[in-house]
């Protein structure tokens, strides 16, 4: 017998493994590669000089030149583009021609902030979301439904600017209930930089891992507001999506035969119908994280809150580039990242998903 | 499915334990004794080192962590003897001898001596970031500084190229760029021959009241104070600047007393905060005015007539009481209220019929203007009120906005029709906007002198160039002042140019905040005189 006659061998669970990690290393390649390309031709094409941005009107044409050549602007654009690529695919991004700080370290100062506020508004937002949709869902027309509806459409039309600055103006102006702009006050600001290990550069973890309760309860009180207020944006999209999905789960025929075989209603509900329901909500709870960890411009703008998106926005108006790459690229990896993850939460909540 | 009731559980937990660290909040609600604290926006901020800072926010830092030969007195705003004791000049007027005070020494231990300050001068001009101008201009290069400026015992001998008044010269050894760096400490970090251009963003090496801790771009700086600082110490132990963007944040901060101090109020903030028992405002001027340019490269602009029509068709007054309250002053000259020579009348006001009849006497038909604005809440206020006005002169003006780098770009590349721009000195002499203003050398395309406002206008000041130019070798104050004053009086008679306002600059303070000054128009904000 020749081997030509063997059946094909099944490949082997490792092969198997192994040829999907090298599919998604190769796809996450080209995607970021890009995300690049797109990010860093468009920058090209803005009018907007970095050099003149950071010489200001002073600089002489010479110094103007020495600039030019000195961040390599002076290259053709392609030239410029490999370098980066090359550089980025060695873990270096550069350096911020603002701040002639590396990028890596400055995002890495910045990224915290913003994963600590988007991650607890979207525990926020799903923990009252989620009920408030399923709620308004089994008593469409009800009152309840109305003021989810109400709520919900109040928290996609109000700008976050004028809702950010009343729910300062309220709850730290008036009531005194939260602690105010910024991660932290003053004084405990100035311990956090000099006397506290920053392990992950989240307040709120890094204070409670050092166990200086009096700093955790400052930093809770701060980042309440602005998280709940990503949070209630969120829970907005998070309740009509849930809405939708669980009316259309409860016209289904297995919840009429799981009815009339006498199921209590609430099992009904939160068992049956919820468990269909899960898969398409995490895609929108995902989404929705993904879209806060972009950073929200406004509202750390309003709250003085050093995040990403302020990041990259200010690194965008003075056109400095490596700071604006670089931002893209980890909201680019946040995006895939999270992306991932839900894959492998639908194959938990759906085992019909391999 | 156990997995909602679980999150549900634990959402619960979470929700208690996130309001129940809300409800101490209250506890924390005042700034620590020891520690000024500032809300301010300090996105300008390029660098903080002495060579290269010149941006507001950095100069502030530089003033309290620097200090120069001769200093500025931040309560009377006077000239007096910084690091140097004494002075003296040789009777041809180029060589400048400064004593060094004894007993100074830098952060590190290091004592101040004159070599110390000469490589520290050496430094600011090897390095050439954009303030080496405000020492190049007396002669010193790369190639000649080592031996312009020398250092022999305590004695430290600067030799310029021109025989300049020597006030020029002493108003010039004020800026931040002349500040005293300890060039031993820095050059430890030199990294790629930067001469620790890098290592002075977060640290500092001065002889200043505070020492910086640390500065986190678009985030805030904190500052020690020294003790044994030669003019005091510090009343303050710490500076914390927390950079708060958001205007009305600042305030509601302030309110609430969880910072001492706010620097950038709008008008409709500062109105607000007028009857807050808690808060005081303070005011006075800084050196920023605004102008209007028109390029001479179009044909009506050299129209004597139809500029001076434009003059008497803006509401300089009007402006400044409502849209633009609290934030400028109407001021019609070159040289902002507080310098050397500055002239303070107001010859111009809103005219709409002698702008008709100037108009008709220029011979202009129809006259129209695009007039190019940065995309800032303010300065398209103030665009679209001169839009107005002028339209009712019977000038059609068109708004071309965009964003300020782009049109400083264009205003440079002289590709402007016209600009609503500010322009902030560099140095507390007037020859700083004197010579960009009134000096044009050479107002071809080909000599690319950007860093003349006259030629980004193709504007030839004719005989104002060389009156400008001799102004700043006057060796006689009283002269001095006269000839700027002359300077200011046909350049706003004659020139392409209509300023319009001095900026006005409002600290909102918790009332037992004292003793904070901002230098006015000519020097940085000092720190270590503030009480609480």
């Amino acid at each position: 017998m020749t081997s030509a006659d063997l059946p094909d061998a099944p490949p082997s669970h490792l092969g198997r493994l192994l040829r999907q990690v090298g599919k998604t290393i190769f796809t996450l390649l080209i995607t970021f590669i890009g995300l690049l390309a797109v990010t860093f031709f468009i920058s090209r094409v803005v009018p907007t000089d970095p050099v003149l941005s950071i010489l200001g009107e002073r600089a002489t044409e010479a110094q103007i030149e020495a600039t030019r050549t000195k961040l390599g602007l002076d290259r053709p654009m392609f030239t410029q583009f490999g370098i980066y690529v090359w550089d980025a695919l060695h873990g270096d991004l550069g350096t911020s021609i603002r701040t002639k700080t590396p990028v890596l370290a400055e995002i890495a100062r910045y990224f915290p902030a913003t994963l600590e506020l988007a991650t607890l508004a979207t525990i926020l937002g799903t923990l009252v979301g989620v009920p408030a949709g399923v709620l308004a869902a089994t008593k469409p027309g009800s009152i309840m439904d109305q003021v989810v509806r109400l709520v919900g459409l109040m928290g996609y039309s109000m700008p976050v600017f004028w809702l950010g600055l009343m729910g300062l103006l309220i709850f730290y102006g008036k009531l005194g209930w939260v602690g105010g702009p910024g991660r932290l006050d003053a004084a405990f600001d100035m311990m956090m930089q000099f006397q506290v290990t920053q392990y992950t550069g989240m307040v709120l973890i890094d204070t409670a891992l050092s166990g200086n309760w009096d700093m955790f309860a400052n930093a809770v009180s701060h980042i309440i507001l602005p998280a709940s207020l990503l949070g209630y944006l969120s829970m907005a999209y998070i309740s009509r999506m849930t809405r939708s999905f669980m009316m259309n789960e409860l016209g289904q025929e297995y919840i009429t035969t799981a009815r009339v075989k006498g199921m209590p209603e609430r099992r009904v509900i939160w068992v049956h119908a919820m468990k269909n329901v899960m898969v398409p909500l995490i895609t929108v709870v995902a989404l929705s994280y993904s879209f806060l960890l972009e950073g929200a411009v406004l509202t750390e703008t309003i709250f003085a809150w050093p995040g990403l998106g302020r990041y990259i926005t200010d690194a965008l108006l003075v056109a400095d580039m490596p700071a604006v790459l670089g931002g893209t690229i980890v909201v680019g990896a946040v995006y895939i990242g999270i992306n991932m993850f839900s894959d492998l939460l639908y194959r938990l909540a759906d085992p019909r998903a391999k | 499915m156990s997995f909602l009731p679980f999150a549900r559980k634990v959402g619960a937990a979470s929700v208690a334990a996130l309001l129940l660290g809300a409800a101490p909040t209250a506890l924390f609600a005042a700034t620590p004794a020891d520690t000024l604290v500032i809300a301010d926006a300090i996105d300008d901020i390029v660098s903080l080192d002495p060579a290269e800072a010149y941006e507001f926010s950095g100069l502030d830092v530089v003033n309290n962590t620097y200090d120069g030969l001769v200093e500025i007195n931040p309560t009377t705003l006077e000239l007096e003897p910084g690091l140097a004791e004494s002075w003296s000049v040789s009777d041809d007027g180029l060589t400048f001898s400064f004593k060094m005070k004894s007993g100074i020494t830098f952060s590190s231990g290091n004592p101040v001596t004159a070599e110390a300050a000469a490589k520290a001068l050496q430094r600011a001009v090897k390095l050439n970031k954009t303030p080496a101008f405000i020492l190049t201009q007396f002669g010193w290069s790369v190639d000649n500084v080592d031996t312009m400026i020398t250092a022999d015992g305590d004695t430290l001998t600067l030799k310029l190229d021109k025989p300049y008044a020597p006030t020029f010269l002493y108003n010039c050894l004020t800026a931040g760029v002349a500040s005293i760096v300890d060039v031993d400490t820095v050059m430890q970090h030199e990294v790629d021959g930067d001469m620790g251009n890098v290592w002075l963003n977060t640290n500092s090496a001065g002889t200043g009241a505070y020492v910086l801790k640390s500065f986190k771009p678009n985030q805030g700086y904190v500052m020690d104070m020294r003790p044994g600082y030669w003019r005091g110490d510090a009343k303050m132990a710490h500076i914390f600047m927390m950079h708060v963007p958001e205007a009305a944040t600042q305030r509601l901060q302030l309110e609430k007393g969880d910072v001492d101090l706010a620097r950038t109020l709008t008008p409709v903030d500062l109105a607000g905060l007028a009857g807050n028992a808690d808060v005081n405002i303070q005011q006075d001027v800084g050196g920023q005015i605004y102008y209007l340019a028109f390029n001479q490269k179009v044909e009506q602009y050299k129209n004597t007539k139809f500029l001076d029509a434009m003059r008497w068709s803006v509401d300089y007054q009007g402006m400044a009481d409502t849209i633009m309250k609290g934030v400028v002053i109407p001021h019609q000259s070159f040289l902002p209220k507080g310098y050397l020579g500055a002239l303070d009348d107001l010859p111009y006001s809103l005219d709409i019929e002698k702008a008709k009849s100037l108009i008709a006497e220029s011979g202009i038909k129809d006259p129209h203007v695009t007039l190019s604005v940065r995309n800032a809440a303010d300065r398209m206020d103030v665009a679209q009120s001169i839009q107005n006005t002028f339209g009712q002169a019977g000038i059609t003006v068109d708004l071309e906005v965009g964003e300020g780098a782009e049109q400083l770009k264009q205003y440079r590349a002289r590709q402007h029709d016209a600009t609503l721009q500010t322009w902030g000195p560099d140095y507390p002499d007037p020859n700083t906007n004197s010579s960009t203003f009134a000096e044009n050398p050479d107002n071809s395309d080909e000599a690319k002198n950007t860093g003349y406002l006259a030629w980004r206008n193709a504007y030839d000041p004719g005989a104002l160039t060389a009156e400008s130019q001799a102004a700043v070798l006057e060796r006689d104050p009283a002269k001095r002042v006269e000839m700027y004053a002359d300077l200011q009086k046909k350049s706003r008679e004659t020139s392409p140019f209509i300023v319009i306002f001095q900026q006005a600059r409002n600290t909102a303070l918790r009332s037992n905040v004292k003793d904070f000054y901002t230098g006015g128009a000519v020097d940085a904000a000092a720190y270590w005189l503030v009480t609480k």
